[in-house]
């Protein structure tokens, strides 16, 4: 792997070419994906039921999320062990077993290699050695752990405990996001032609926020005059930005944003049932969205809930899944609220249709100086720690320290 | 049984539809919806499982035309062209003046550098009024087979 150099040891200029290098890529996914970090998987109330399974990716890794007989959630690599095939082709389903097609090697529900048709062969004659141990060809197993119905997985034994590993922070915004039984309302799901580490800085970065997404500030519902802030993490891999509704006044934002040519006259909507927020969290947030290291992010904005996973697809491409949810005991009405408000966000959500573009605009033309950096200053340089204001891109820094922890990659005198 | 002059109407709503859209005429696309309207993008995965999650909802014309007025002065998105190919117009049902027409659509799209594109593909399921023979959308429903939708959406589909 090309030696990276660090023009700072605060990671506030960090080089091009991590987006972009095929090498850095694969390091990444075994040092990232599958090395000691836990992923998102997917949530309990989509394998609710004996057998219920669901198909998702940890990095680049097909994975089986299954929920066996005795409503044990297991999670194993979705590749045949025989001939590498993808075993389940399905998003989800029932089974007892999962059977690859093509040469009909059979699995458990604990992904266990159970059966393997002509193992003696035919008269007598062909099949497997006599030695062949089916039990050291199962598919390979994660170590999966279920906190407050958020299934999530790791390929590491190193891993520490997924409790530890969330911290108190991560741990308290996702037990107030599921405070109670959720029903799942559907999913999104979108192609971005950019590097996936551009989205998780994109997801700790709330100087943009308002500046890209400027329906935020012409409706007056996230504007960095707003009283919120960003926390992370002990380790600051992870990061929580929030903002509380009605902090600021209208005059006050279009004086600090006139001058940056945004238009924050606030337009009225003819429809602003589209904006209305129902409070039903104790802390008043009306944003509040957590980014776990690597691959999730963790959300509430107004009454729009939802878990997003990252997919890398290759340097060049990540797959965004959000999935929707409400709680089991809402109202028709709040249903309909929900079902309303997504249209605030995903590939067609009025807040954040411009991300991709962002991304993708970064991407293109950063890979062709891979030697040049960016600069990521916000909020000052030199020591990572949380912010109560929200100019800042502080915690990509720290997204950046972890990042280089784990690839073994820190400069001297790292800041973490 | 409906005339022929209300199947022209159909056909030419449909062509319109696209037309409109592909020269960002908004205002001339708002106007081939009825008063009372509803539009919503769907992706095929929800639509087949029976989630009532959508891509884009749009409960009456004034959330269409809020819709409308957001990517005119507040969002950013890929600089494009989109075209619509529509085909298969079928008329599925006719009941007083109300038609249920469902159509395939394909959809590509050509960046600012002439780059093109696959886009979206897919079914419109919707719900026509015929009045002098005149049509309008009362329902759209835009049911999109690639529901990992490429970039992002901005303009209507």
């Amino acid at each position: 792997m090309r030696e990276v150099q660090w023009p700072r040891n605060d990671y506030s200029r960090v080089p091009y070419f991590l987006y972009h290098d095929a090498e850095i890529y694969k390091e990444e996914q075994a040092k990232i994906f599958r090395g000691r970090t836990w992923s998102m998987l997917c949530l309990a109330a989509e394998i609710p039921l004996a057998g219920d399974f669901r198909t998702t990716w940890l990095g680049d890794t097909p994975v089986i999320v299954q929920r066996a007989q005795d409503m044990s959630v297991h999670a194993f690599v979705n590749r045949c062990a025989h001939r590498g095939a993808l075993v389940r082709r399905e998003t989800h389903g029932n089974a007892q077993s999962h059977i690859c097609i093509y040469h009909r090697w059979s699995y458990s529900q604990q992904g266990d290699l159970t059966g393997i048709p002509f193992q003696r062969g035919v008269r007598g004659q062909g099949g497997l050695d006599k030695c062949f141990e089916k039990s050291e060809h199962g598919l390979e197993v994660l170590r999966v752990e279920v906190f407050k119905e958020i299934v999530f997985g790791t390929f590491s034994d190193e891993a520490e405990p997924l409790v530890d590993y969330l911290g108190p922070m991560m741990r308290e915004h996702i037990a107030t996001l599921m405070k109670a039984p959720i029903k799942v309302l559907g999913y999104q799901r979108q192609a971005i032609d950019g590097n996936w580490k551009l989205y998780a800085e994109n997801l700790r970065d709330t100087y943009h926020a308002s500046l890209l997404h400027e329906f935020l500030v012409t409706f007056g519902l996230d504007r960095a005059t707003q009283q919120g802030g960003v926390a992370m993490d002990e380790r600051h891999r992870h990061n929580l930005t929030f903002a509380v509704a009605s902090s600021d006044s209208d005059a006050e934002a279009n004086q600090a944003y006139g001058a940056h040519s945004i238009n924050s006259d606030k337009l009225t909507l003819r429809a602003p049932a589209l904006l209305k927020f129902l409070p039903e969290f104790d802390d008043q947030r009306s944003l509040s969205i957590s980014s776990m290291f690597p691959n999730a992010a963790f959300q509430r904005l107004n009454n729009s809930l939802a878990v997003r996973q990252i997919q890398p697809k290759g340097v060049d491409k990540f797959v965004l899944v959000w999935t929707f949810f409400g709680y089991a005991d809402d109202t028709t009405e709040m249903s309909e609220h929900r079902l309303r408000q997504m249209n605030l966000l995903g590939p067609a959500g009025l807040v954040s249709m411009e991300d991709a573009e962002a991304i993708e605009i970064a991407h293109r033309t950063s890979r062709v100086v891979p030697e040049r950096h960016s600069v990521i200053e916000m909020g000052g340089g030199g020591e990572i720690s949380d912010r109560n204001y929200r100019i800042t891109d502080v915690p990509l820094r720290g997204f950046w320290s972890y990042y280089a922890e784990l690839m073994g990659i820190e400069p001297d005198g790292a800041v973490r | 049984m409906i005339t022929a002059k209300q199947r022209f109407a159909v056909y030419d709503l449909y062509a319109n539809y696209a037309s409109t859209a592909d020269a960002c005429r908004f205002d001339d696309w708002l106007n081939l919806f009825a008063p009372i309207c509803s539009y919503r993008i769907i992706s095929r995965e929800n639509y087949a499982a029976g989630m009532p999650l959508c891509l884009m909802l749009c409960e009456s014309r004034d959330m269409l035309i809020d819709r409308i007025v957001s990517l005119q002065r507040a969002n950013e998105y890929a600089i494009h062209v989109d075209r619509h190919m529509i085909s298969g117009i079928r008329v599925t049902q006719a009941q007083g003046d109300l038609l249920s027409v469902e159509a395939n659509f394909l959809v590509g799209q050509t960046n600012s550098e002439g780059e093109l594109s696959m886009y979206v593909m897919g079914s419109y399921h919707d719900t026509v009024q015929i009045s002098d023979e005149q049509a309008f959308f009362v329902d759209k429903k835009v049911i999109v087979d690639n529901g990992c939708i490429p970039h992002a959406i901005s303009t209507p589909i």
